[in-house]
């Protein structure tokens, strides 16, 4: 049962063929039973998801119906949940329980949803693998001396090994995009401003936004459906009316434009990911869609102008973790100096201190034009470079990840980890919306597709990417941890 | 040679509003610490501000009033410090595009002349909290309940010249904030905060001096003397040859001097940066149009209208516009009585020595507009004569009943009654032969002591104009 989409088990909670109870229960004991291989939760409330599955059955019996009521999901732990710690897999906030849940979090409870706990992720997000984890890297279900990808990977590595039926991730880079591209899942990243910040604890607060990491398009399509629209808590969220989006899945690809980017496809790039996406295309050319070549000139720029802008963001927003009202406080610190730099020097890994120190730089008297001013200019023109992109076509497709994953501790410089998002970043600067789509295998492990349009239109991506997964199998394989485990 | 003190004001007002700039949280005065402080306040992972829209009212009205330019973008910035009352680790503020830009406010020197200093911008940031030092040994208490009240930073350009041109300004701005009503502006409470740039140079030099910048000024009194102070202290300095450290300074009111703050206490790169959380605030002429329209009259122009309308002059209409509540106190009395000259003079000084004395604003007397009405009223229908009602008056401070019943309940009524008067007459004429003798000698001053008698012996009642004329009749 735990390995159906949520589509299928919504189904089956409404005929009354499992309860919600037996569900949950099904997922605490798979995660008992194998998450300790893979460290994809940081926290099980086992007796706060029996009771929200209780609270979700006596519902049904009192006749409530609606497609979420009972699904057990898991949250990334950088969504504040009340009662519960939220950690962002951080020693500063090991301990730290919110009193309050973010706007992502109430609404999926609102729609009846199971919590089942908080998966791992990248230190503040900020990672390619989930390596930077006080709480141990998540392993990948596809192979356990590989990563799951970053910094959503406890969300793809618990989607892709049925340890819930979907999860809730953030994407600053490409952090949930290229987990589910290593994970074999499928993963969607909002327009900014679509799904509210609120209780999303922030990395780089004009590039974050959350999204769902699920089996299938359709499935997140569900999940967008509950946690899209404004939030008057959060000031940069749209009040842009939302849309069903599980009502476009099944229109037809024709007269869809697809747009192939000339620059992501260069002999840089593995030519067995090329021959990967490429197939991606003409798969969705028989499905009715054009094929166009484009050029995105500068989207060389965006990995440079990103890492100016989001450690720019991230070393304010990190400021607050300064050991005075909550999270990690040094021991006896010998004045207020002191306890500042002991809290954070203590409480923070080596890549949240690496960019709050490039931040730090980033935003100084006297390079503040020559960094940040110019990182602006450039995000202006990567915006631009999409916007005249999407004259001509409807979406673009690359890939999502020039790499399949790769072993734990292999990237050990921090610039060949920062390549990882060369294509993903481009879209959090647009801040268009973009999704990966399992479409193929390299050596047994998954690889994605990364679909992109224009803002607000996660509706036609979900809809191309329904359509090829009614069309393809890649993303019904399961990894073998699946099947050695009862 | 003679020196020139050349001096630019930072003052930080706290809007009324009735929560904070970007939280729900109430922002009263006085309450228990971090009582009124929410998960937003306290910084807590996830939370986000929500930009409290009756502040840019409150902005904009101020430059309106000072004949800015109201910017119709303005932006948010961080400017990023440590500082335990400082939760986010930033304070957000305005940089490069504050609500209100350029305009000027007019002072009256003591000469006479009028003066325009220039305003350079006003923008809108959060305050931060409180630390608290004294009540715990070996740590400190940090109250939030501050944390994020709204301010408008008022930073006016180097156009003082002393500490007096300083104090009227400061004077004038805060009559302009609240006639506005846009602020307490209470310098003790910390509603109206003022920061000083100081320099001084050789009159007739056009460059600046070096400058230090005086902190913590908390009343209109140590604005005069903080810089009084420190004028002195660079004067000197330079006068034995030394350098002047540009550098910020705490004013010690106790000690009436200026120290260097401690180097910790400053931060140097602040590295402001747009708020990424915040979006800029757009605003067209209909939204600054409709903000206009609910200006109220400032004191300029009532000013203008009480020598106009009322023919009060130059003088008292000054006086009486330099706080609204007064203005308006005066107002109602000088329409109820008809009578703007009594009016302006009893609250100008009767009404003003009492809030001098008893250290209270207008509306916290127990004497409202009404019931000086009535007893100027009384003086004017003859029942009370002009130094009875000064009587009344203190009566009035502390009994509450009114203005009639005191009068009869102390038997304070004008005596009248021709009868009663001349025998009062008689009777003193009777007593002072000697005076009377020399009265009709031709010392004709001698009325005045006899008038004096009469009013002695019927304890100030008698009416003074007819005793006046009966005893000229009675000993001609």
């Amino acid at each position: 049962m735990i390995e159906k989409t949520v589509s299928e088990l919504a189904r089956a909670l409404s005929t009354g063929s499992v309860s919600s109870v037996e569900l949950t229960q099904a997922f605490i004991d798979r995660i008992t039973s194998i998450d300790t291989q893979l460290n994809s939760y940081i926290t099980v409330d086992e007796e706060a998801a029996l009771r929200q599955a209780r609270q979700a059955d006596d519902a049904r019996s009192r006749g409530t119906d609606t497609l979420l009521l009972g699904i057990p999901i898991a949250h990334k732990d950088l969504f504040c949940t009340q009662g519960t710690k939220t950690t962002c897999g951080s020693k500063m906030l090991k301990d730290f329980v919110s009193p309050y849940d973010a706007t992502v979090v109430a609404r999926l409870k609102d729609s009846g949803a199971v919590t089942l706990g908080k998966t791992n992720c990248d230190e503040f997000a900020m990672g390619s693998s989930n390596e930077n984890s006080f709480f141990g890297p998540t392993r990948n279900p596809w192979g356990q001396n590989r990563v799951p990808g970053g910094s959503s990977g406890g969300s793809a590595s618990a989607v892709a090994a049925d340890l819930c039926a979907m999860a809730t991730g953030t994407d600053t880079g490409g952090s949930i995009r290229q987990p589910a591209s290593f994970c074999g899942v499928t993963g969607l990243k909002p327009t900014y401003g679509r799904v509210s910040r609120w209780g999303m604890i922030a990395y780089a607060s004009s590039l974050d936004v959350g999204g769902p990491l699920a089996k299938t398009a359709h499935d997140a399509a569900i999940m967008l459906n509950a946690i899209a629209g404004h939030d008057s808590k959060d000031s940069t969220s749209v009040s842009i009316s939302t849309e069903d989006y599980t009502q476009s899945l099944d229109a037809p690809l024709t007269n869809l434009r697809i747009g192939l980017p000339r620059q992501y496809f260069s002999k840089d790039l593995d030519p067995r990911v090329a021959t990967i996406i490429q197939e991606t295309a003409r798969d969705l050319e028989k499905l009715g869609a054009t094929l166009v070549d484009i050029d995105l000139q500068k989207s060389t720029l965006s990995l440079p102008a990103y890492y100016v802008i989001a450690p720019a963001e991230a070393s304010t927003n990190l400021s607050r973790y300064d050991g005075v009202r909550y999270g990690y406080r040094c021991d006896d610190p010998l004045d207020l100096e002191d306890m500042y730099t002991r809290s954070r020097t203590e409480g923070f890994g080596n890549e949240v201190k690496r960019r709050i120190m490039i931040g730090t730089y980033a935003l100084s008297a006297g390079y503040y034009d020559a960094y940040y001013k110019k990182a602006q200019k450039i995000r202006r023109l990567v915006k631009q470079d999409f916007d005249n992109a999407f004259q001509n076509v409807d979406v673009i497709l690359s890939p999502t990840s020039p790499f399949t994953a790769f072993e734990l501790g292999a990237k050990k410089d921090p610039v060949s980890m920062y390549l990882e998002d060369v294509y993903t970043l481009g879209v959090n600067l647009a801040g268009i919306p973009g999704i990966s789509v399992p479409a193929g295998f390299i050596d047994g492990l998954p690889i994605g597709a990364q679909l992109i349009a224009p803002d607000f239109k996660e509706g036609l991506l979900l809809n191309i990417a329904h359509q090829y997964q009614q069309n393809s199998d890649w993303h019904k394989q399961k990894p073998s941890i699946s099947k050695g485990v009862k | 040679m003679a020196w020139e003190t050349v001096i630019g004001l930072e003052v930080h007002v706290q809007l009324s509003t009735k929560s904070k700039l970007f939280s729900g949280s109430d922002i009263k005065f006085g309450a228990e610490p971090n009582t009124q402080a929410n998960i937003f306040d306290l910084a807590l992972p996830g939370t986000l501000p929500v930009f409290n829209e009756s502040v840019l009212k409150m902005a904009v009205k101020f430059g309106l009033a000072i004949n800015a330019k109201i910017n119709k973008k303005s932006v948010f910035d961080r400017k990023n410090y440590f500082y335990p009352d400082l939760p986010k680790g930033y304070q957000v503020s305005q940089l490069d595009h504050p609500t209100v830009g350029p305009g000027s406010l007019k002072i009256k020197l003591d000469n006479g002349a009028e003066k325009k200093i220039n305003i350079n911008r006003a923008h809108i940031e959060e305050d931060a909290g409180k630390s608290l030092h004294e009540d715990y040994q070996g740590m400190s208490g940090i109250d939030l309940n501050r944390a994020g009240t709204p301010l408008l930073e008022i930073v006016s350009e180097p156009d003082l010249r002393s500490a007096e041109e300083a104090v009227l300004f400061l004077k004038k701005l805060h009559s302009v904030i609240r006639y506005l009503d846009i602020s307490d502006a209470i310098m003790a409470e910390g509603s109206m905060r003022c920061d000083a740039n100081i320099s001084v140079r050789k009159v007739g030099e056009i460059e600046l001096g070096t400058r230090t910048e005086i902190k913590n000024i908390n009343s209109f009194r140590f604005v005069e003397r903080a810089i009084n102070h420190e004028a002195r202290r660079q004067i000197e300095l330079i006068e034995d040859g030394a350098d002047i450290a540009q550098e910020t300074r705490l004013y010690d009111s106790e000690l009436d001097e200026t120290r260097p703050m401690r180097s910790k206490e400053i931060a140097n790169d602040y590295r402001y940066f747009p708020e990424p959380d915040l979006l800029p605030i757009i605003i067209d002429d209909t939204y600054i149009d409709a903000v206009r329209d609910e200006l109220p009259e400032l004191p300029e122009e009532k000013k203008q209208r009480f020598i106009s309308q009322l023919k009060l002059n130059e003088y008292d209409a000054g006086v009486l516009v330099t706080n609204r509540e007064i203005a308006d106190f005066f107002e109602e009395i000088a329409i109820a009585t008809q009578d703007s000259k009594a009016a302006a003079n009893w609250v100008s000084q009767d009404m003003m020595a009492l809030l001098n004395k008893n250290n209270c604003t207008i509306l916290e007397t127990p004497i409202s507009a009404e019931r000086l009405s009535s007893l100027i009223m009384r003086i004017k229908d003859g029942t009370i004569s002009g130094k009875i009602a000064k009587r009344v008056f203190e009566f009035m401070v502390s009994d509450s009943s009114s203005v009639d019943s005191i009068i009869k309940e102390k038997g304070l009524e004008q005596v009248s009654d021709t009868n009663v008067i001349d025998q009062l007459v008689d009777d003193v004429i009777a007593k002072n032969q000697s005076q009377v003798e020399q009265y009709r000698a031709g010392k004709e001053q001698v009325i005045g002591f006899l008038v004096g008698q009469c009013m002695q012996q019927s304890k100030g009642k008698a009416n003074p104009s007819q005793v006046n004329a009966l005893l000229r009749e009675k000993m001609r």
